[in-house]
Order: structure tokens, then sequence, then C-alpha cells
């Protein structure tokens, strides 16, 4: 079962929800909890999961490399890459790699054959373990602009648990937590794809609200199953709880502004650790899911 | 003219917050919401909406299906997995496709057309603190860099066109394409921290972009006061990067009432968030070296 957690509004608490679900999850020792933190710009989960790295990899997009010798400026490879990310002039050929998106026609149009592809590197992909979670991030370069390739990169991760076939193991034993980036663009779309469902966290104000729409929206377009945690729900006006009911999107949890949750999450630490009570909700808010799926 | 962007790295600091109170204290300003994702500022601002725009960018394919001999020469060559067959037919997935523009080149029998992309609007407005040049993505859409460009170039001709002295730039949160594009150029940064471990992580890396690009930066330490452990953690790495922290602004749930009216806090109250903030504005106003008619009091 694959969970994803995200919000339009930044700030509202998707790592927080993401991580003690992942916590409470993984101290049942029949399930098999696997976190991906793909919030490649800002990666926070590993600061409360505090997980040991065992591997790093590097994350590459594959860009154009010109071979002068066989380069004859003839331009066609400017004209097909969409992206502006080669200029032909008379005796020069120049690349901007931070414009490419690896899609490959340059190479494949050239007709003398004198574009090869060198990887050149965006960020890089971490894995390790938590306990007993599994952990995945990734971590874009300082100045990079995209975020997607990094993140289809660790929804590879998914794959390989699956043996390719994600139908066979829907199941409560493996279950897979996606800690999305906020928004609803792209790097968002990438991560939350293929989920069985999305949680979205929220707060009780007009930002939170205005963005909760528009994420709606979005899991609608991809036909994903949602429902929506309510954080720091005593602090606003009711309109969240309102728009949920008229629209008929589950209110799966809320959770008041908690001076003690606000200073442990401060120093990193996951609130299912120091309070039972939370664990049993966060519990709980898994069973409302795997009961919807 | 000067431009300060104020961005965060983490989302929910506190930027429109910000932003909008300063809007409110300066003069002769034009706003920009280069959020285009999420767009709040507008919220704050309650802007009259004077000349929308539509957004194109980028093109997507479309399979004329009487041509396509499904021959899979495009799913060949796409490494975005967007290209499928289902039940024996071609078939593209837009979330998926990049808008490279490959399959359509290498389709033999030209099956696939591109067409440009509506992937979105913008807006000039007038509010009652100015105007405000502000977007909306569509929905799972591309090309948010290209937006956000299109927001601060308008917002530029407004200032330039009304000789405003100032450009205040509301960003989006993370480092990706549309901080970048948000970032490049201005005059000063302003990153919103809060003191948590994410807060404080998120603040490095958005920094190190800030200087990447060369742009000029300050921080505000946003509820200072609910980790003061955190906050001399950050004033410590802040000194010794030498970046400026040109405030701090405690804890007060009447951020929240003010958000929850629709106005910028310093309009809702007088108490002490309203002078730490008004503090940074004169901050702000020395460090941009403004004309002196944005230090008289208002009549």
């Amino acid at each position: 079962m694959i969970i994803s957690v995200a919000s339009g509004k930044g700030g509202t608490g998707k790592t927080t929800i993401a991580v003690n679900l992942a916590l409470a999850l993984a101290k049942d020792k029949g399930k098999n909890v696997k976190f991906l933190d793909c919030d490649v710009e800002e990666p926070n989960a590993h600061l409360f999961l505090k997980p040991v790295i065992t591997s790093s990899e590097s994350v590459e997009i594959p860009v154009p490399k010109i071979d002068d010798k066989k380069c004859n400026y003839c331009g066609k490879c400017a004209e097909v890459c969409v992206f502006n990310a080669i200029a032909v002039t008379k005796n020069k050929v120049l690349v901007f790699p931070g414009l490419c998106h690896g899609c490959g026609a340059c190479s494949l149009f050239c007709p003398g054959k004198a574009i090869s592809e060198e990887g050149n590197e965006i960020g890089i992909l971490e894995e390790g373990k938590a306990g007993s979670i599994n952990f995945t991030h990734g971590r874009l370069n300082i100045g990079e602009p995209m975020a997607p390739p990094i993140i289809r990169k660790i929804k590879t991760k998914i794959k390989k648990d699956y043996n390719g076939n994600r139908s066979n193991d829907i199941t409560n034993h493996h279950i897979t937590l996606i800690d999305a980036p906020p928004g609803t663009s792209c790097p968002v779309i990438e991560s939350i794809k293929g989920s069985d469902y999305t949680i979205l966290v929220t707060e009780p104000t007009p930002f939170g609200l205005h963005d909760l729409i528009l994420a709606v929206e979005v899991l609608k377009k991809l036909n994903i199953l949602h429902g929506v945690v309510l954080n720091k729900c005593d602090i606003g006006d009711h309109k969240v709880e309102e728009y949920c009911k008229k629209n008929d999107i589950p209110l799966l949890l809320s959770i008041p502004l908690d001076r003690e949750i606000a200073v442990a999450y401060s120093q990193g630490i996951p609130i299912v650790k120091i309070s039972p009570f939370y664990e049993q909700k966060f519990i709980q808010l898994f069973q409302k899911i795997a009961q919807t799926i | 003219m000067k431009e300060i962007v104020i961005i965060s790295g983490k989302g929910g600091t506190g930027k429109t917050v910000i932003t909008a109170s300063i809007a409110a204290l300066a003069k002769n300003k034009v706003m920009g919401d280069c959020d285009v994702d999420a767009s709040n500022l507008y919220l704050l601002l309650h802007p009259e909406i004077k000349e929308k725009n539509d957004f194109y960018a980028g093109i997507i394919p479309s399979i004329n299906l009487e041509k396509c001999t499904n021959c899979g020469r495009c799913q060949e060559v796409c490494r975005f997995e967007a290209i499928k067959t289902i039940k024996s037919q071609t078939v593209i997935d837009l979330i998926s496709c990049e808008g490279c523009g490959l399959c359509a080149l290498v389709c033999p029998v030209q099956a696939i057309q591109m067409k440009e992309n509506h992937c979105g609007e913008w807006y000039i407005s007038e509010t009652k603190y100015g105007p405000l040049v502000y977007a909306r993505l569509g929905i799972a859409e591309e090309n948010s860099g290209k937006l956000v460009t299109l927001v601060r170039q308008n917002a530029q001709t407004i200032a330039k066109k009304n000789n405003l002295e100032l450009i205040i730039v509301d960003g989006p949160p993370g480092i990706g394409c549309p901080l970048i594009a948000t970032l490049s150029g201005a005059d000063l940064a302003v990153v919103v921290t809060e003191p948590t471990l994410s807060g404080i992580h998120d603040l490095e890396r958005v920094v190190k972009v800030a200087q990447h690009f060369g742009v000029k930066t300050v921080v505000i330490i946003n509820k200072y006061d609910i980790n003061l452990e955190n906050s001399s953690k950050i004033k410590n790495w802040c000194q010794k990067d030498n970046i400026p922290i040109i405030g701090k602004i405690h804890f007060d749930n009447i951020i929240t009432e003010a958000l929850v009216k629709g106005v910028p806090v310093v309009e809702y109250s007088d108490n002490t968030v309203t002078k730490e903030i008004k503090d940074i504005w004169q901050r702000l106003k020395e460090m941009l070296c403004l004309p002196l008619d944005q230090f008289l009091p208002d009549v």
C-alpha cells in the first residue's frame, strides 16, 4: 500500500504526519514500512527519523556532449530542442545543462552522430534504516532547478520492492509512506502519482483552506483517494471543516495546537515517541485509510 | 528601483504574512506574488483585477487515432514513461509527459501533433496598498518558473511606468525552479525562518542558493521564542556567514487572528508583533537606501 502525505500550503505539518505515522506503524513487527522523502528541495524527514545512511548515489540527467570533430554546425540539435538547452552559432555549439531535460532528441536527430550524452549530476539519493523503517531521501544540489528527476529515482525504490507488480502487494503489511513537497505543480505530481491514498494536511486559516482546495483539485485530476488531517485545528476558523463536510472529504484526524508537540517538533522529536495517546491516534488514522482502500 | 524578495526554503514560516505587512507599511511600491502554485498574498490584499491574461508555455502531444499504426516508435524513444499501450492502442499520459516533442518528431506517419499548452493565468490588479501582479498555475501543470518570470517582469514594468521605487515580491517555498526564477537578479533576499530543526536546515540551503546566484541576503526569525536555543543557533550560524539578522518576531496568535480577518497584521493590531515588524521595515529601508519620503510619517 502506498500512502502519500501532501498539502498545497507549506509548513502545515506534512513531515510531522508522515514521520509519526511511519513510527506508529513500525512498532507493529508484522509491518514492513518504507519511508520515501520526496521533498528533495528541502528534505526534513531525516531530522526526525534519524536514519543510519548505508548507501548514497548520484542522480544525473543525460546532457549532450558535442564531438567537435564530427559536428558541422548544421543546427538540427537546436531546432529539435524545445527547452532551448542548445544554441548553435557558426562555429560553436553551446549547451546549457540547467535547461536540459535529458529527452535525447538532439543526439537522436544529429545527422553526423556528433552528439553523445554524459551525466550531469543534479542531486543525490541516500538510503538507510531508521530502526525497522527502510528510509530513502533525495537532495537537489544547490542552484539546480529540476526536482522531478530525483523524485522519479526515489520512486524506483518502490518498484524494486514490489517486483514490478504492485497489485500483488496492496496489503496492510507492506506500507510505503511518501512525504511530498508543498505546492500543486510538477514535483508534487511526481511524488504522489501512483499512490493508493493521499493524506492532505492543512490548517484552519484562509491560506490553509485556499491551498487545500487546490490540492483536492490535483487529487481529483490524478484520481487518487484522499482525506484531510487538520493540524493546529483550534487556531483559526471552521471553514476547512465546513468545506470537507460539504464536499464529502473525510476528516481523518484533528490535532490541536499543543505546546508539547511544538516544542518536541522544534527539537526533532516525533510526538509518538513521547505520547502513547498520539501513537494510538496515528494507528487509528492508518486503520481509517486501510478501510477506505 | 529596488526589488526585494521574501523567501524561506521551508514553507509556512510566515513569508506571506510578513510580505503583506511590509506592503501595508511601504510607500510607492508594487507587489508581486511569485508563489504561483499556491498564491496567498491576494487573500490579504483584496485586489480588484484590472487585467487577466492567459499563460501558455510548453507544448503537449495529441495522437490522431486514425493515423496511428501503433508501431511503438514513440514509446521506444520516450524517456519519461509517458507513452503506454492500453488495449493495443498507443496512449499518452499527459501527467508524465515533459513536453519534449520527441514522439512527434519520430512518428513515421505524423500521427502526433504538438500543440501549445494553456497552463495558467496571470493578473494585474489594484489594491488599496498599490498594484499587485499575481498568477495561478493550472492544476498539475508545469513551467512554474516561466510564470514566475512573467509576474516579476510585469511588476518591474509597472514600477518603471509609475516611477515606483520598490518592488515587494512574495516568493515560493523550496529551492528549485520557481525559487531560482524568483531570486535571480533581485536586489535583496529576505529569508523568513523559524527556530525548528527543519527551519534551520532549510534556511541554510536557501541561503546557499541566494549566495550561488549572488543575491544579498538577510534573515528574519519568526516565532523566535518557541525555541530560544534554536534561535541562538540561527544567530550564530548567520554571524559566522556574515548574514545580517534584521529582526525577530515572537509567537503570537494575533497573527492567525489577523489572517482569519484577512488583513495585514500591522493594520489589525498595535501590539508587540506590529512593533517588531515595523522595526524590520525600518531596517530594510536603511539597507535599501530608499528615498527619504519613505521615512516621512503618514499624514
